[in-house]
């Protein structure tokens, strides 16, 4: 079974709500794509391939100062409950976990996980270095994440050509190699209706979004992933910088939005969030899309302050507690889906008592 | 409200157009949006088929201009693999697919040079065993996409390299 005493925070740091504007914005997340010169790219290579990449990264890594005091995990030797936990910390891509019924786990594939930064090996990429904060922090992500980089590129050769940057399996990663994205909490635009237009709006200006959990994902409990779309043509820099205005400009709007439900609409509102509140705190049985909607609502009564007394470090926890492989977890065995029901509902249950009566 | 373009239209799009540092938030009708290339209707994330179909017709192009016998000589990818999943096979594959490529990035980015951190690989150090399992490797590829002629080129390279 995965120890995850023995990874730093349990890769979760970024959950402490310690960020600018953490109510809203949950968590800023960057990841540059390499590969290392003279292996095929991790979906065509052969295994022996992917454990030699392997092999020469874990080298590397002993002589890089952003690993140290990190941990390495072999993602290809756990069972896939453990898969599903390091996927529902946002450790891992559904594609490195191998969660995807079609494409099993892949040889090779690894994670190493340091204070600081992360990175997936034998990703659809050799390597996707990574660095998450809490709040909004664009800025302290980059930075950490391209010293990592500079540090890791000194030891290992990386895939590079002047005209068109690093070079990645997905053209549409090609260049920088650079996502950032910024995972943003918008009940007020979606309530108000303005998120179409605000979601059009970030396509307009070469940005896109996403659900909960990156790539192909739905959204839930109203999070959105926003993040730039290209990653030719702009340095690093520009690209972050970029994303910092927009993501300014979206805060902005749904601070407005929420002004408009309470002015507009204001006891329906607080009528519902008390409800989203009341089930939480009462409920015996939730499935995970009801818990997200509910933890939507009681985030955003938070944030309008009508709920005092609960922060949002604990609503940030049962988010990612009270998703079923951290709930099998916990119960230390496999749960069906009634089961896991149940159990989410008691987990909710128990941590809101506890808030409420301190 | 009013559209700031028309003034005559009720706005509902809210665009913030940003040139340099400079940030405008202009409101817009349904026109002048749509005039100005800006879709008001919501529509899911839209990068996968962007890619597919930017990617369809610049192969549809390359197709006629250069057959399908493009192949790279270190992971035996074609346009036709490439089509079908969108990724290519290795770092070689960007000067096979050169041409081609190009053309894709530019679409897909609206540019098709990179402007960020420029990088220097350290000097190698790959002894003979890296270059042998390299070429073991290409060799078993080859003999996986039923290509026997380099099959058979490899197999005497390495040879001569045990020897």
């Amino acid at each position: 079974m995965l120890d995850i005493a023995l990874i730093p925070d349990g890769g979760l740091a970024w959950l402490d709500a310690s960020g600018e504007h953490a109510d809203l914005v949950l968590s800023t997340r960057i990841r540059l794509a390499r590969n290392i010169e003279g292996y095929a790219f991790a979906g065509r290579s052969r295994e022996g391939e992917r454990l030699r990449v392997l092999a020469q990264v874990r080298d590397a890594a002993q002589r890089v100062p952003s690993l140290q005091r990190g941990v390495l995990l072999r993602v290809d030797d756990m069972p896939v409950q453990d898969r599903q936990v390091l996927h529902e910390r946002h450790l891992v891509s559904r594609e490195l976990a191998g969660l995807d019924p079609r494409h099993a786990v892949r040889g090779g594939a690894a994670l190493f996980v340091a204070e600081r930064v992360g990175m997936m090996v034998n990703e659809e990429d050799h390597l996707r270095l990574q660095a998450v904060r809490s709040g909004l922090a664009i800025q302290s992500a980059l930075d950490a994440v391209m010293r990592f980089d500079a540090e890791l590129g000194a030891k290992v050769p990386y895939a590079y050509s002047s005209e068109f940057g690093f070079l990645t399996a997905c053209p549409t990663n090609t260049g920088t190699g650079m996502r950032a994205s910024v995972l943003i909490h918008l009940p007020g635009l979606v309530l108000t209706k303005e998120i179409g237009k605000v979601l059009t709006g970030l396509q307009s200006m070469g940005l896109t979004y996403r659900g909960l959990y990156g790539e192909g994902s739905e959204v839930v409990g109203n999070y959105f992933q926003i993040s730039n779309q290209t990653t030719l043509g702009q340095s690093e820099e520009e690209l972050a910088d970029h994303l910092n205005k927009v993501v300014r400009t979206v805060i902005h709007s749904e601070h407005e939005a929420r002004r408009v439900l309470v002015r507009d609409a204001g006891y329906i509102i607080e009528d519902k969030l008390w409800r989203a509140y009341g089930t939480l705190r009462f409920a015996r049985s939730l499935t995970f899309d009801e818990a997200m909607n509910y933890l939507s609502g009681v985030r955003l009564a938070v944030g309008l302050k009508l709920i005092s007394g609960l922060s949002v470090y604990t609503l940030n926890k049962l988010l990612i507690f009270c998703q079923s492989a951290h709930l099998a977890y916990v119960e230390g065995r496999a749960l069906t889906e009634s089961e896991a029901g149940v159990a989410r509902a008691r987990y909710v249950r128990e941590v809101l008592a506890s808030e409420a009566s301190t | 409200m009013l559209c700031d373009v028309c003034k005559e239209r009720d706005a509902v799009v809210n665009v913030t157009h940003m040139e340099k540092s400079e940030m405008t938030l202009l409101r817009l009708c349904e026109k002048c949006a749509s005039e100005r290339g800006i879709e008001t209707t919501v529509t899911p994330s839209t990068s996968k088929h962007l890619v597919g179909e930017v990617l369809q017709s610049v192969h549809l192009q390359v197709s006629v201009a250069q057959g399908e016998s493009l192949r790279c000589p270190f992971c035996s990818m074609t346009l036709r693999d490439f089509r079908s999943t969108g990724r290519l096979g290795c770092a070689r594959c960007y000067d096979t697919f050169e041409t081609s490529l190009r053309e894709l990035l530019r679409r897909v980015h609206g540019n098709g040079r990179h402007v960020g951190r420029t990088y220097v690989a350290p000097a190698p150090v790959a002894g003979r065993e890296a270059t042998l399992n390299e070429l073991r490797d290409r060799l078993r590829r080859a003999i996986d996409n039923e290509e026997f002629e380099s099959a058979a080129t490899l197999r005497d390279q390495i040879k001569g390299m045990d020897e």
